[in-house]
């Protein structure tokens, strides 16, 4: 292919040519290009296949609206799909590939669905493919799936680092162009905090394509003079490669910063993407307008370009668009453009300008059609010629390209983020942005004030207004005089064109055109939301950027109404696509979440802990032995040990807060359903929290420590729930109480010492007297340790079932207290043991966790109704436990449960029935919600809710497991297995 | 006018020139027997099977927008009845057994697509949890498969099951479960109603709701006064705003859930899946994008929007299930109320006027809901008695105490 | 919602560090009746528009607070601390 790159001009920098290839072909362009402009420069103008009928497309755009040049970039991990070729920066070693295509991109056998395209009308396949009904899954839809879809998504992991930042300033500018850097410079230069967003290598917007003069000095270079100059200042923050996004309740913005997009090897030590929050006070919206496209047949064939389009590739890349040019506008930018062409030495055939009354006095050499349309363009891969329309008469002329300008629509998708509608106008012919805007104003083309002298005074106008919201006075910064621009760029809106034989495109990539809508219009999908959705009209990549004006034109003169009473559809972030990764930021893989770790996991880690998570938590599962290689032998033996000896525990996690004040009895009175106001200092109470709806909470003991001292444990799951819930109670609905609450969770290691040798071990590190007698069952107290060295608090409550303490000991000592512990308990036989073999022994004996307290379970289901008060004025729960159905009899209530031949077991999540009921869900009464192998039954046992359970001990049931195919006749039991009367605790 | 190949060949030789309306636009007429308000996937469908099953005819839909405007338009389309509590299982599993013959019924290809759905679990304790839920569906003749973490990797080998904060342990499918056009699902049922005589009134805002002696007499409408015989509620969003019309507080509060698609891809997993250890689920649609959410975001709001913690949320759960998403983009976040109810289940009752009657609270389950909850809300509209899989969704539970909490959650809608 | 909550304690701060509980309805009296308690456990008014809710600055000072806010605009109008709110409505 031939090179379309011209002699001279542009802003590339020929000094450094880039190496890239397409589709696996070698091609070269320099630093200063983007992928779409290198492309071209090469002379490949067909680049993509769109989506439905797989048509051949060109590069349509310069910018982040492009429909059709998008292609997959990079390989493996880092395989980019549908990356917009004009907003891609040329770097060397680019690897792009095309996409939507088979076997390749000029011979693609998808191409036939335009054959078939009478058959394929909008919405068509609501109509089809239902019979027979099973072939919708197995056949048709596995064919659809695959003909759909743009580019390929990589399955590999992402290599590549993300970040996540807060910015926050007084003003923030979204977008350099002429009127934000006239924003940004009139703020800077108050020392105010401004931050300039730019979603392009270089702010500049359109001036960069301009070849009008800002003060004698070409635009360029105006534009690096005033980024020089904001550089230069301390309080201004540039932010280019930054696309915001998404405009938040709250004066929030998204934006995402390309940080390494640009660059052949990514460096590691900095983020490929950096999401960024802008907190900003004010906001100037200054993000331009987007050209239209005008709705003629044949304008997706590839060579026809948006006319600003080929501006910018022709003087900001120096790319010439063919050889031969026509320009088809609605406005007066199409002569800027004829008018660069031809001194760049490039034929423009012929300007047809719909405007019958066109002022416009063209000094060049092409010739200008008035009142003429182009109806429809001649060649199907590349352009050949076109046909115009003028005055009924239909003329043919050849050329190998054409611009195409519609007019020009405000860029106001951020300023109807947060729900305002946007208004037509009659005069813009345009969109403009909801009225009431508060905190946002909104400059130059993006407020239909088009021209690069009205955009800057504009962008002045707008940044003075913003800053006096916030008091501070500015004057607006000077506008050069400008020469060579063209001024006005009003357009008398075009929709329908006459002479249409060719397809006629609305929106380019999902392949929607002018029959879809008159097709919706007739089916009574008018409404432009159900024309969207039943057309697909604006849902493709550039969410209509391009497409939806021209829509709601033709829906309007379809419907014969105006723009502004069909409106449009709802404006939503993003503005252009995020990844996953910059949203995700650093939180991947491991570092999805935080990591808890008590102060004796190290600890346990070196006695070769299995660790499991909990929650946030890691928290020791069993402790292998050399010779055990299953971890049920070594559980067994964690239990056994227990039950004849004794064993040490972590039980850190719990959730440990500290209550004080001088109410503190009367505030726990409140918070359990049980009575504490009666509790003396040195004791522990086992407690049942309920929610104001009557069903449990959570448990736990609470031990008073001092008068007006109490330190509440919780489970590990609801500890930070419980405190939130406590610190609710003592702020919002008792605020009149004296009461403290800290959570001392991570201040203390806490270990379980349990098993009938409890004592004897753990007297050895206690000072105190620590028997029956001097310190009986529920005795709670601060204690010496180690001959004084420490102090630490006792607690002797048991989950086991076993003669048990409980000792808390500053975190940074646990360690050290664990190995005494093992230390002083090793000739006894001790033994650590983790969660599981402390789930077996707790089953055994019995009690209950968040398994049985699943939020749906009252008291009275657990057979603890007498721990409701029935004398206390108030507590949380207390006025709805009594609700009908909560008394209900045949309620679930739990039981132990038991395989009636101990070979068999049986899993949680089992379901009881009746002996020989049938298995169905009428019959259905009751679950297994724990279970395990108890070394003491010698069988699996199980707790069970069931319904009327507690009355129903020495029945025979079956235990149901049709999920795992596993089925065994248990009977129901007392849940407690272990010491029934107690009696081991109170030795 | 009946679709099939041969319709669709047939015009399609004739420019496609001939295809009728899908629904008319009729005037409102003074008085209907039966007048429902909201034109959604509920409303749309309890008019359906009023008309054509319970054989009543004269039936509005009024609609302050355009049909299809609220949920159904803007869920992520998934359908499934793997369901925990006796109070909803039955009633999920019928809506999936209509669903499955739903295009033959009504003529329209919604394409339903039973593609599987699979709920990954990361614990012991989820485990358990998941085996019970099995159990239950299994009992009740639903499908449930529980899958061991190999299995789940045979069919998603591209999942994080190396490096992953909290390791995928297994899952319970139901196969039976899937995806469903969702706006087609309302066009199919406005068609079908239609068909049958129903008048969909859209553009037509229920501003009031007139009583007389007891009874809902009528409503009033941007599009004037319409009388009915019954009234019958069916706007979750708004559930509490329209029913505060007829002078009723409900135990509903309206919430902002927010779903996402991303730009379209070559096919790039198969089935729903949603994580076990943060919000996020993720599907993708014959188009090609993949369709996700998470959690709602937690407080009352009737905007449609939400925030962008909540995006980057999920966005962090979706990478820790699947690393590979981290160079797709996300192409558009949108939000819609939900009807959280206090107990996360619905309530189809009549309430407290002697001819009104409410479908509501369905929280972000609404969607797979839509054709038993329009099929049972026409049961109870037309016999005055619930449908049999219904009869757990009464407005007095909450009073009485018979909770239908799946999550266990209790009187606090944002977590359920 | 708003992106940040101006916690009369902290400052203006991200909405993610708090917690959302619900409306912020005053807790009835003991005594006053089955009826009473559960319209206040269960029923909501649920306005489109102003609205006080009750919002813990869990990642902050651990107060709860009063947020009156707009349920359509998001945005906010007032943030008190609900100790003081209390003693206002006592």
């Amino acid at each position: 292919m031939s090179s379309y790159r011209l002699e001279k001009g542009g802003q590339i920098d020929r000094t450094v040519p880039l190496n890239f290839t397409f589709d696996g072909r070698a091609m070269r362009g320099f630093r200063g290009d983007t992928l779409a402009s290198a492309l071209l420069a090469n002379g490949r103008q067909l680049v993509g296949r769109s989506f439905k009928y797989h048509r051949p497309r060109g590069v349509l755009t310069a910018g982040a609206a492009e429909p059709n040049a998008l292609m997959t970039i990079g390989s493996g991990g880092r395989t980019e799909p549908n990356s917009r070729a004009p907003m891609q920066e040329l770097y060397d070693g680019l690897e792009a590939r095309s996409q939507n295509r088979w076997p390749s991109l000029d011979h693609d056998i998808g191409a036939i669905n335009g054959l078939l395209s009478p058959f394929l009308s909008a919405g068509f396949y609501y109509k089809t493919f239902m019979w027979p009904a099973k072939f919708w899954e197995k056949l048709y839809e596995p064919v659809i799936r695959k003909a759909a879809g743009l580019g390929r998504a990589t399955h590999e992991a992402d290599p590549d680092a993300y970040e996540k930042c807060w910015a926050h300033c007084d003003l923030l500018v979204v977008g350099g162009g002429a009127a934000g850097l006239a924003a940004a410079l009139t703020a800077g230069r108050t020392g105010t905090r401004v931050i300039l967003a730019d979603e392009n290598a270089t702010p500049g917007g359109f001036l960069l394509s301009e070849t009008a003069t800002l003060g004698g000095q070409t635009a360029a270079a105006y534009v690096a003079n005033i980024l020089a100059e904001l550089g230069s200042l301390d309080n201004v923050t540039l932010m280019p490669r930054t696309t915001v996004f998404g405009w938040y309740d709250g004066q929030v913005f998204g934006a995402v910063e390309r940080v390494q997009k640009h660059v052949a090897s990514p460096d590691a030590n900095q983020p490929i993407e950096r999401l960024w929050r802008i907190a900003a006070r004010k906001a100037v919206l200054a993000t331009g307008s987007e050209e239209r496209p005008l709705v003629f047949g044949g304008n997706d064939v590839p060579g026809v370009m948006m006319a600003g389009a080929m501006r910018t590739y022709l003087n900001r890349h120096a790319v010439a668009p063919g050889r031969k040019t026509a320009i088809f506008t609605t406005n007066d930018s199409g002569y800027a453009l004829a008018s660069d062409l031809e001194k760049a030495g490039i034929e423009v055939a012929a300007i047809i300008d719909s405007r019958r009354d066109a002022g416009f006095d063209f000094a060049g050499n092409a010739h200008v059609i008035r009142g003429g349309f182009v109806s429809n363009v001649l060649g199907r891969s590349k352009v050949e010629g076109i046909e115009i329309w003028r005055e009924g008469q239909s003329e043919r002329i050849a050329v190998d390209n054409l611009a195409m300008s519609g007019g020009f629509s405000p860029v106001i998708h951020l300023a109807c983020h947060r729900g305002g509608k946007p208004r037509w106008s009659n005069e813009h012919a345009a969109f403009l942005v909801p009225d009431g805007l508060k905190d946002l104003h909104v400059a130059g083309a993006a407020a239909g004030v088009w021209g690069i002298n009205p955009a800057m005074r504009s962008g002045c106008e707008v940044s003075v207004a913003a800053l006096a919201e916030l008091g501070i006075s500015a004057s607006p910064c000077n506008i050069p005089e400008i020469e060579g621009a063209v001024a006005s760029l009003s357009a008398q809106p075009l929709w329908c064109i006459p002479g249409i034989r060719a397809k006629a495109f609305v929106d380019f990539q999902n392949d929607v055109h002018l029959k879809d809508l008159g097709l919706a219009v007739q089916e009574g999908y008018g409404h432009v939301e159900l024309a969207k959705r039943y057309t697909t009209n604006g849902m493709a990549t550039d969410q209509g950027k391009l497409s939806n004006v021209n829509a709601i034109g033709l829906l309007a003169e379809a419907r014969r109404i105006s723009p502004a009473d069909v409106g449009t559809t709802t404006f939503r972030p993003f503005y252009t696509p995020v990844s996953f990764g910059a949203l995700a930021g650093a939180a991947v893989g491991k570092h999805f979440q935080p990591v808890r770790k008590s102060p004796l996991h190290d600890w346990a880690a070196r006695r070769g802990a299995t660790f499991v998570e909990a929650g946030l938590w890691y928290r020791s599962s069993w402790f292998p032995l050399p010779g055990e290689t299953h971890w049920r032998q070594s559980v067994d033996r964690e239990v056994r040990t227990v039950r004849q000896n004794v064993g040490l525990c972590d039980v850190s996690t719990l959730g440990k807060i500290e209550i004080c004040g001088a109410d503190a009895a009367e505030f726990l009175n409140r918070v359990y359903c049980n009575g504490f106001l009666k509790l003396p200092v040195g004791k522990a109470r086992y407690g049942l929290m309920l929610r104001e709806d009557g069903f449990i909470y959570d448990d736990g003991t609470t031990s008073r420590i001092d008068e007006n001292r109490y330190v509440m444990t919780t489970t590990t799951a609801y500890a930070a729930g419980v405190m939130n819930h406590l610190e609710f109670c003592a702020q919002a609905v008792w605020p009149e109480l004296d009461v403290r609450l800290a959570s001392v969770t991570d201040q203390w290691a806490q270990m379980a010492i349990a098993g009938p040798k409890a004592r004897t071990v753990l007297q050895q590190l206690v000072d105190e007297d620590i028997s029956n007698e001097a310190f009986p069952y529920l005795a709670a107290r601060e204690v010496s340790l180690l001959g004084g060295r420490l102090r630490g608090r006792l607690f002797r409550i048991s989950f086991s079932g076993e003669l048990a303490y409980e000792l808390a000991v500053p975190a940074d000592c646990g360690e050290s207290v664990a190995d005494a512990i093992m230390l002083a308990g090793k000739v006894h036989g001790i033994c650590a043991y983790g969660v599981e073999a402390l789930s077996v022994l707790r089953i055994e004996k019995g009690h209950v966790t968040h398994n049985e307290i699943n939020g749906t379970v009252v008291p009275a289901d657990l057979g603890m109704e007498k721990m409701v008060s029935p004398t206390k004025p108030d507590f949380i729960g207390k006025h709805m436990v009594h609700r009908e159905g909560l008394v209900d009899p045949d309620r679930l209530q739990l039981v132990g449960v038991v395989p009636i031949d101990p070979a068999h077991s049986f899993r949680t999540g089992a379901h009881i029935l009746q002996k020989d009921a049938a298995a169905t869900l009428e019959n259905d009464e009751g679950y297994v919600s724990s279970s395990c192998f108890s070394p003491h039954v010698g069988s699996t046992i199980g707790l069970a809710l069931v319904k009327r359970g507690a009355s129903r001990h020495g029945e025979e049931v079956q235990i149901w497991n049709g999920l795992r195919n596993e089925f065994a006749m248990g009977r129901l039991v007392s849940p407690v297995f272990v010491d029934p009367r107690s009696e081991k605790l109170h030795v | 006018m009946r679709y099939s190949a041969l319709s669709i060949f047939l015009n399609g030789l004739f420019g496609n020139r001939n295809w009728a309306a899908h629904w008319r636009q009729p005037e409102p007429k003074a008085h209907y027997d039966v007048i429902i308000v909201g034109g959604g996937g509920h409303g749309l469908a309890t008019a359906y099977y009023l008309s054509k099953t319970f054989g009543i005819r004269n039936i509005a839909v009024v609609e302050k927008g355009y049909i299809g405007s609220g949920n159904v338009g803007r869920n992520t389309t998934i359908i499934r009845s793997n369901y925990l509590l006796p109070g909803n299982n039955p009633f999920y599993e019928f809506s999936m057994k209509l669903w499955e013959g739903l295009e033959q019924d009504f003529n329209f290809n919604a394409m339903v697509s039973q593609r599987g759905v699979l709920n990954l679990f990361h614990s012991d304790a989820q485990r358990d949890a998941y085996t019970r839920r099995g159990n239950a569906m299994r009992l009740h003749g639903v499908d449930a498969e529980l899958l061991d973490r190999e299995a789940v990797c045979a069919m998603l080998p591209f999942f994080d099951y190396d490096n992953a904060r909290f390791p995928i342990q297994g899952g319970l499918l139901q196969r039976r479960g899937g995806t469903v056009r969702h706006d087609a699902v309302a066009w199919g049922y406005a068609r079908g109603a239609d068909s049958h005589g129903v008048d969909i009134l859209q553009n037509c805002e229920v501003t009031g709701i007139r009583r007389e002696g007891g009874k809902a007499v009528g409503v009033e409408t941007t599009r004037g006064f319409i009388g009915c015989g019954k009234l019958a509620l069916a706007a979750a969003g708004n559930s509490s705003q329209v029913v505060g019309m007829a002078g009723l507080k409900l135990p509903i509060e309206s919430h902002v859930l927010q779903a996402f698609v991303s730009e379209g891809l070559k096919p790039f997993i198969d089935s729903v899946v949603t994580f076990g250890a943060g919000h996020f689920y993720v599907s993708q649609s014959d188009k090609g994008g993949l369709v996700f959410g998470g959690d709602i975001d937690g407080y009352n709001s009737y905007a449609q929007r939400g925030n962008l913690a909540t995006v980057e949320h999920v966005a962090e759960a979706g990478k820790a299930m699947i690393p590979a998403l981290s160079r797709i983009r996300v192409l558009r976040s949108w939000g819609g109320i939900m009807d959280m109810s206090m107990d996360g289940s619905p309530i189809i009752d009549r309430v407290h006027l002697d001819n009104l009657y409410l479908n509501a609270g369905w929280c972000y389950g609404g969607f797979k809901a839509t054709p038993a909850s329009g099929y049972c809300f026409a049961h109870l509209i037309a016999k005055g008695e619930p449908h049999e899989t219904a009869k757990a969704f009464r407005l007095d539970r909450f009073q009485r105490g018979y909770l239908i909490d799946e999550k266990g959650q209790g009187a606090q809608p944002n977590l359920h | 919602m708003a992106s940040r909550i101006p916690c009369p304690h902290c400052g203006l701060r991200p909405k993610e560090e708090f917690t959302v509980k619900g409306a912020a309805l005053q807790r009835p009296e003991a005594e006053a009746g089955a009826q009473a308690w559960h319209d206040y456990v269960y029923l909501r008014d649920n306005p489109r528009g102003a609205y006080e809710e009750y919002w813990h600055h869990t990642s902050g000072c651990r107060r709860w607070l009063v947020v009156a806010r707009n349920t359509v605009t998001h945005e906010v109008a007032s943030c008190r601390d609900a100790a003081e709110v209390k003693a206002v409505t006592a």
